[in-house]
């Protein structure tokens, strides 16, 4: 009876004949379907037959070479030694042209050639996956509220890596391919530009992005809640809404005086995900090209307040002694 | 099946919990945190108590010698071949001496520098290096001491701590060996770099911004100094070479980035500490030593001391300052040893007392 409490789904249905959903006009489904227990804890216990087509096909494809591209190219970094390109894996990166070739489309190979040939099939891979979430969507008779979101995540990839570099006239703007190296890339986007916190579109994508964490939590959280009452036919509650329903919104009214409906809920939290990295990438694209440095953005606008001083007025030494100093030259 | 993963996942998670406990950084309290700006600002110094008092412990500076007794006699007179310590009496330069051996050398002796049949004899290197960096301390507490080193001075020891080459010397990177052809170049970076607080930021910052005498005052700043676009702006390289830099000096003084800045606005100098003004000359004093001093004692140094690049050892902040803020506590180690406070090498600078400043470095002895 305390199913609903478990972190894992604990109710495992596994047909004695695989489930084949609805019969589509083109279903060119691959694979001979089984059950899985692990697959079971965390969502449906059967996997397969899937999808493939061409365009899940080319996706993978395109995606596969862009892989391997970054990773050889990680692993001659370190002379093609295994256990070094374990170790330092983390640290190893596919680094975008430097800002001498601007946007040349195709410099040498070793000069940032190899990252755009990757940055290439990168970006064909993720928007032939786009059409093909979009043409499945469709046979299917659905919405494309998925497509469309996976778009807006597509937006955010595409300024990062293409619109912006593009905007900026040089390529090396552009984010490296590697896991330290890209982090470290943003903590210098950031410095370089004057404090990227103080730009509104990161403000809201940050809004978004933990109110999707919140959200998440909050829908999550409710649905488990009175799942012992049926809560977990949410979406015919939304049209006929029975106990579980009525206990959930009054939940809510209880303690914050207002409640989602089975229905706005699940709006809300699809454009709180979508707003995420709509607005982010908004933010990206606004900064080098429109605004220099946040910080001082902030100023002009009121944004930034100013504190007081607890010393005495530390000058900037470039602007009293310019000269005569050893060790530097203005 | 399930009894299998139940205790797989529970081994999992039994394993992980006790390596996080083996390898993250955690900070033992009871925590020191010392507040620098204003309330709100998140200006705050965080160390753990038991972190300062090792390294009160590892940075004590030793106790001066015992005072000369007072002669008139110089030692350029007494000594043959003395050339920057001519000036001083033959009492203060045999302390001197005596301290520099246990300052550089205290296992080795004189003869790490001296050849005892003719003390005279400049035939070993280290005689030469050890001449030229008196000249380079001396140069350091007169010229830099309004702007940088202030009252504490440095003496041998506030770099050797004992040893003949100090712990916290550096060489230009290399790099990793690049397999060459059609790889893709590391652009300088990806590689985990202590100087870099092991970060893949530039690996190699220290060549470009500590060891160039002459370069532009300007290129650590990347920050525009206008909300909108005015010129081309520099590249994120460049500010990934600053943050590296940056890095080497938040470790090398142990201090956080608010030690200087107010981090919401890092480039900007009237919400900054009056440290940045004093760590902004310590990069200068820094170009100055490494330019000026250490670099043309290249054919001094035996090919052995040398980088792998052929580079000669040089300073960065942490060869002075060894994780604290203030070098050796802070303690005023030039004030028992007022010879090394100023150039010796004319007799107008003899009397202890005046200040002189040489508007010039000496020049290196070839």
């Amino acid at each position: 009876m305390a199913y609903y409490q478990n972190i894992f789904s604990e109710v495992q249905v596994r047909p004695i004949n695989p489930e084949h959903g609805i019969p589509v006009e083109v279903d060119r489904r691959w694979g001979k379907p089984f059950n899985s227990y692990l697959f079971g804890l965390i969502g449906n216990a059967q996997v397969g037959p899937i999808y493939i087509g061409y365009l899940g096909g080319l996706s993978f494809a395109c995606g596969l070479i862009a892989f391997e591209i970054i990773g050889l190219n990680m692993w001659a970094s370190v002379n093609w030694d295994p256990v070094q390109f374990v170790r330092q894996l983390p640290w190893l990166a596919l680094e975008p042209p430097r800002p001498q070739y601007g946007l040349k489309v195709l410099p040498p190979l070793a000069e940032g050639g190899w990252w755009l040939i990757a940055g290439f099939f990168l970006t064909a891979s993720v928007l032939l996956w786009w059409l093909r979430l979009f043409r499945r969507a469709k046979a299917l008779g659905l919405g494309y509220h998925v497509p469309w979101a996976f778009a807006s995540a597509i937006w955010l990839f595409l300024v990062l890596g293409f619109i912006r570099p593009v905007l900026m006239g040089s390529w090396s703007e552009a984010v490296p391919f590697g896991i330290f190296p890209h982090l470290d890339w943003t903590a210098a986007f950031s410095l370089r530009y004057g404090n990227l916190f103080y730009n509104p579109f990161h403000m809201l994508s940050i809004v978004f992005l933990y109110g999707s964490t919140l959200l998440f939590a909050m829908h999550g959280g409710t649905i488990l809640a009175v799942s012992r009452y049926g809560g977990e036919r949410e979406i015919d509650q939304i049209v006929d809404r029975g106990t579980a329903t009525e206990r959930a919104a009054l939940f809510w009214r209880w303690t914050m005086g207002f409640n989602a409906t089975m229905e706005s809920v699940h709006r809300w939290a699809w454009w709180f995900a979508v707003l995420t990295t709509l607005t982010g990438g908004i933010g990206i694209l606004l900064t080098g090209t429109v605004v220099d440095n946040w910080y001082l953005w902030a100023v002009k606008h009121g944004v930034a307040p100013a504190y007081p001083d607890v010393y005495p007025p530390v000058i900037d030494p470039l602007a009293v002694r310019p000269t005569g100093l050893p060790g530097g030259t203005p | 099946m399930k009894t299998f993963f139940t205790v797989l996942g529970a081994s999992i998670a039994f394993f992980l919990t006790v390596a996080m406990f083996g390898t993250a950084g955690w900070d033992r309290p009871p925590l020191a945190v010392h507040q620098n700006g204003f309330r709100g600002t998140a200006m705050e110094q965080v160390h753990t108590r038991e972190g300062v008092a090792e390294a009160m412990a590892a940075n004590a500076a030793p106790a001066p010698a015992d005072p000369a007794e007072p002669g008139e006699e110089l030692a350029g007179t007494a000594y043959e071949n003395v050339q920057v310590l001519k000036n001083v009496s033959v009492n203060e330069f045999n302390r001197l001496m005596v301290s520099m051996t246990e300052w550089v050398s205290p296992e080795q002796g004189c003869t790490y520098c001296h050849n005892t049949e003719n003390m005279a004899d400049d035939s070993l290197y280290q005689k030469k290096v050890a001449r030229r960096m008196l000249q380079m301390t001396q140069h350091i507490n007169s010229t830099w001491k309004d702007n940088h080193v202030g009252g504490s001075g440095v003496t041998c020891y506030t770099c050797h701590r004992g040893q003949p080459v100090p712990a916290h010397v550096w060489f230009t990177e290399p790099g990793p060996n690049r397999p060459g052809g059609f790889v893709a170049r590391n652009n300088g970076q990806n590689m985990a770099s202590p100087s870099a607080g092991l970060s893949s930021l530039p690996y190699d910052t220290l060549t470009a911004y500590l060891a160039d005498k002459s370069i532009d005052n300007n290129a650590i700043r990347v920050n525009a100094t206008t909300a909108l676009p005015t010129t081309k702006g520099k590249p994120i390289q460049d500010a990934e070479k600053t943050f590296a830099l940056m890095i080497h000096m938040s470790e090398g003084l142990g201090v956080n980035c608010t030690f200087c800045h107010n981090t919401r606005a890092v480039s900007d100098w009237s919400q900054s500490t009056p440290q940045r003004v004093t760590a902004w000359h310590g990069i200068r004093m820094v170009r100055d030593i490494n330019g000026n001093y250490l670099e043309p004692l290249l054919s001094t140094f035996p090919p052995n001391r040398l980088g792998a690049l052929g580079d000669v050892p040089k300073v960065n902040c942490t060869t002075c300052h060894n994780g604290q803020s203030k070098p050796l506590n802070g303690a005023h180690v030039v004030e028992a040893y007022p010879e090394l406070a100023k150039s010796t090498e004319t007799a107008s600078a003899a009397p202890p007392a005046v200040p002189a400043t040489p508007p010039t470095p000496a020049p290196a002895p070839q």
